[in-house]
C-alpha cells in the first residue's frame, strides 16, 4: 500500500491513491436467469471508506456477496468482468482464499454464531489463520469493545441487536483484513447505536487504516463519515463522486436523503417516478 | 438393595455406549443436517476392523486401537466425500434414503468378509468381579463407563477448546457467516463424518466385549433414535442424558417388570416425546430473537 492513510480530497479524481479494491464491469446472474449486476464498476482507494448507496434490490448485497466469493451459495453466479484486489484478479477464487488474501464482509443481518460464546465467536472469525498466534488480536477487539471483553462468557444469539453488531464487525477484525466491508451495519438499530455504530467505523478507519466499503440505506449518515460513495439502481452505479459532494448534490438530497425542495422522506414510488425521468441512467 | 446397584451399574454402562453411538448421529446431524441411518453399521464396522487387527492380524491392543481408528476415519471420509457430498442441495428424504442405502452396504460388505457367525475373541476389559456398595458387579461394565466418560469429556473439550471444534459448531450455527471467516465447510463435514466413525468404533468395539463380535452389533443403530430424540438432535451433552435415561430405563424394566418389555421401552418412550415435543427434550433451544 503506497497511499497516505487519510486521503486528499481531491474531486472527482481517485488518482490520488491506489485503488484496493476495483471492480470493473461486473455481471452477476442468479438462477441461471436473473441479472442482478449489468456491468457495475466501482473502485475502493486505499485507506478510504467509501459508502455504497442505494436503494432496495439495488444490488449492493450482490456486489459484496461476489466480491468476498459467497454467490456460489446462493445460486448465483459472475457470468462477466473482473474483481481486483490488492493488485490480484480475485473473480474465480473461493471464499476462503478471499479472507486469506484480506477481504472480510460482515453481511446484512449480522449473522453472528448463536449457540457460541462472544470469545468463541472471536475465535471462529481468526479461524483460517491456524496455529497463529491471535491473543493480540483478541486484546485489539477487547480494546476497541471494551464491552465485548465484559461479556467474553455471554452466548451470542441473546445478545441485543447493537451488541451483535459490534461483535460481528469484532470478528471480522480478528482476520485482520484489508478491507472490511460491511452490509448495513445500522440495519434495525435505535437512532443512539446508529450513531455509535457509524464513529466506531470511522475509528477503526482512522487508527488503524482499515479500507472500508459499506453499504447503508442511511444515506445521510454514511456520507458524513465516508470519503467517497457510488450510487447505485438495477445493477449499475448511476452516480459517485467524493462523499461531501454527493451530499450537496441536489439529486441526492431529494431522493436519498430526503431533504429536496418538495420537503419529506421521497416514498418508493416517487423514486419510481424519478427513474422514469432517467436523469441518471 | 444389592440388585438395584447391580442394576444401575448395567444400565450405565448400556447408556454409555448408547451415548457414544448417539454422539456420531449428533455429530453429523449438526454439522451437516444428515440424518444418518447407518450408523449402527458404522458400529458393526469399528468392531470387525478392530476384530481384524487384534484377532485376526495379532496385532498389540494398543496397536489395533490405532489401525480401528485409522480405518474408521477413513470410512467416515469416504463416505462423506463420495457419498454425501455429491448430495449437497438434494432433498432430505434423498439423502435419508442414501443413508439407509448404505447401512445396507456396509452390512452387506462385513458379512461377505466374515460370514454371519459369531467371531471368537477373547475379552479386553478384566471380566472379573468386583463388590460396590453391597453388589457384586463385572468390573467390565464399570470400566466401559469410565471409558466412555472419558471419551465424551475429551470430545466435549474438543468442541469448546480447539479452533476445528469451535469451527464445526459455527457451521452448525450458520454456514454462510462460516464461509465468511475463511471455514471450509466441506472439511467441516467431513471432519464430522470421520469424528462419528470414531465415536462409532469405540461404541462398536465396546459393545462386542460386553456382549460378542456379531451381526446383532448393528441393531444398536436403531435404539440411537430414542436417545437423540430425548437428548435433542443437536445437542452433544443430550446424548449423554439421552443415552443414559434409556440405559438404565431398560434395565430397570428388565430387571423389575420384563425382559421382553425392555426391549421395547426405549420406542416407547420415542412416541411419547414425538407426541410432546418433537425436538427432543435436551435439545438446542433455538434462539429467537430479532
Ligand atoms: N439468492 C438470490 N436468488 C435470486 N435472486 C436474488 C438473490 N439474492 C438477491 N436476489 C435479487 O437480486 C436483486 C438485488 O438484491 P440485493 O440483495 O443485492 O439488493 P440490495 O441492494 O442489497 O437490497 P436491500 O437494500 O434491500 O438489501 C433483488 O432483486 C433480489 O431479489
Ligand atoms: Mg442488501
Amino acid at each position: 500500500m503506497t497511499g497516505p492513510a487519510v486521503a486528499p480530497v481531491v474531486a472527482g479524481s481517485t488518482t490520488a491513491t491506489t485503488d484496493l479494491l476495483t471492480i470493473n464491469n461486473l455481471e452477476v446472474i442468479y438462477d441461471d436467469v436473473i441479472l442482478v449486476l449489468r456491468g457495475l464498476s466501482l473502485a475502493v482507494p486505499a485507506g478510504q471508506i467509501v459508502a455504497l448507496l442505494g436503494s432496495n434490490g439495488a444490488g449492493k448485497s450482490t456486489t459484496l456477496k461476489a466480491v468476498s466469493g459467497l454467490l456460489p451459495t446462493e445460486h448465483g453466479e459472475v457470468t462477466d468482468g473482473s474483481i481486483i484486489f490488492d493488485g490480484e484478479d480475485v473473480t474465480r477464487l473461493d471464499a476462503a482464499s478471499r479472507v486469506k488474501r484480506g477481504l472480510s464482509l460482515c453481511m446484512e443481518g449480522r449473522h453472528v454464531f448463536e449457540h457460541l460464546t462472544i470469545y468463541e465467536n472471536l475465535v471462529a472469525g481468526a479461524y483460517f489463520r491456524g496455529r497463529a498466534d491471535t491473543a493480540a488480536d483478541l486484546d485489539m477487539v477487547f480494546d476497541l469493545l471494551p464491552k465485548l471483553a465484559d461479556m467474553r462468557a455471554r452466548i451470542a444469539g441473546y445478545l441485543s441487536g447493537g451488541e451483535q453488531q459490534m461483535l460481528a464487525i469484532g470478528r471480522a477484525l480478528m482476520a485482520r483484513p484489508k478491507l472490511l466491508m460491511l452490509d448495513e451495519p445500522s440495519l434495525g438499530l435505535a437512532p443512539l447505536l446508529v450513531q455509535d455504530i457509524f464513529a466506531f467505523i470511522k475509528r477503526i478507519n482512522a487508527q488503524m487504516g482499515l479500507t472500508v466499503l459499506v453499504i447503508e440505506q442511511n444515506a445521510r449518515r454514511a456520507l458524513e463519515i465516508a470519503d467517497r460513495g457510488y450510487i447505485m439502481e438495477q445493477g449499475r452505479v448511476v452516480l459517485e463522486g467524493v462523499a461531501d459532494e454527493l451530499r450537496d448534490n441536489p439529486d441526492v438530497k431529494e431522493f436519498y436523503l430526503g431533504l429536496g425542495e418538495s420537503g419529506g422522506r421521497k416514498s418508493f414510488r416517487e423514486v419510481k417516478h424519478y427513474k422514469r425521468r432517467k436523469r441518471w441512467l | 438393595m444389592s440388585n438395584f446397584i447391580s442394576l444401575v451399574v448395567y444400565g450405565l454402562a448400556d447408556g454409555a455406549i448408547l451415548a457414544l453411538s448417539a454422539l456420531g448421529f449428533v455429530l453429523i446431524y449438526k454439522s451437516t443436517r444428515v440424518i444418518n441411518f447407518a450408523q449402527g453399521e458404522f458400529l458393526l464396522v469399528g468392531a470387525y476392523m478392530f476384530y481384524t487387527s487384534f484377532v485376526l492380524l495379532r496385532l498389540p491392543l494398543i496397536l489395533a486401537t490405532v489401525f480401528g481408528v485409522l480405518v474408521a476415519t477413513a470410512l467416515g471420509l469416504v463416505v462423506e466425500r463420495f457419498v454425501l457430498r455429491p448430495l449437497i442441495g438434494e432433498s432430505a428424504l434423498s439423502v435419508i434414503m442414501v443413508t439407509i442405502g448404505l447401512s445396507s452396504v456396509l452390512k452387506a460388505v462385513i458379512q461377505l468378509f466374515f460370514g454371519t457367525s459369531v467371531r471368537e475373541q477373547p475379552p479386553i476389559l478384566p471380566t472379573s468381579r468386583v463388590s460396590v456398595l453391597g453388589a457384586t458387579v463385572p468390573l467390565n461394565r464399570l470400566l466401559v463407563i469410565v471409558i466412555a466418560a472419558g471419551v465424551l469429556a475429551a470430545f466435549t473439550r474438543f468442541f469448546t477448546r480447539s479452533r476445528h471444534g469451535v469451527a464445526m459448531r459455527a457451521v452448525a450455527d450458520d454456514q454462510q457467516a462460516a464461509l465468511t471467516m475463511g471455514i471450509s465447510v466441506p472439511r467441516v463435514f467431513a471432519m464430522a463424518w470421520a469424528l462419528a466413525a470414531v465415536s462409532a468404533l469405540i461404541a462398536g468395539v465396546l459393545l462386542a466385549d460386553l456382549s460378542a463380535v456379531e451381526q446383532n452389533i448393528a441393531n444398536f443403530g436403531l435404539i440411537v433414535f430414542p436417545v437423540v430424540i430425548l437428548g435433542g438432535l443437536d445437542s452433544v451433552p443430550g446424548t449423554i442424558v439421552g443415552g443414559l435415561t434409556i440405559g438404565l430405563l431398560k434395565q430397570f424394566v428388565s430387571g423389575y417388570a420384563d425382559p421382553g418389555l425392555a426391549e421395547v421401552v426405549p420406542y416407547l418412550v420415542l412416541v411419547a416425546i414425538l407426541l410432546v415435543r418433537p425436538y427432543g427434550v435436551f435439545g438446542e433451544t433455538r434462539i429467537e430473537r430479532v
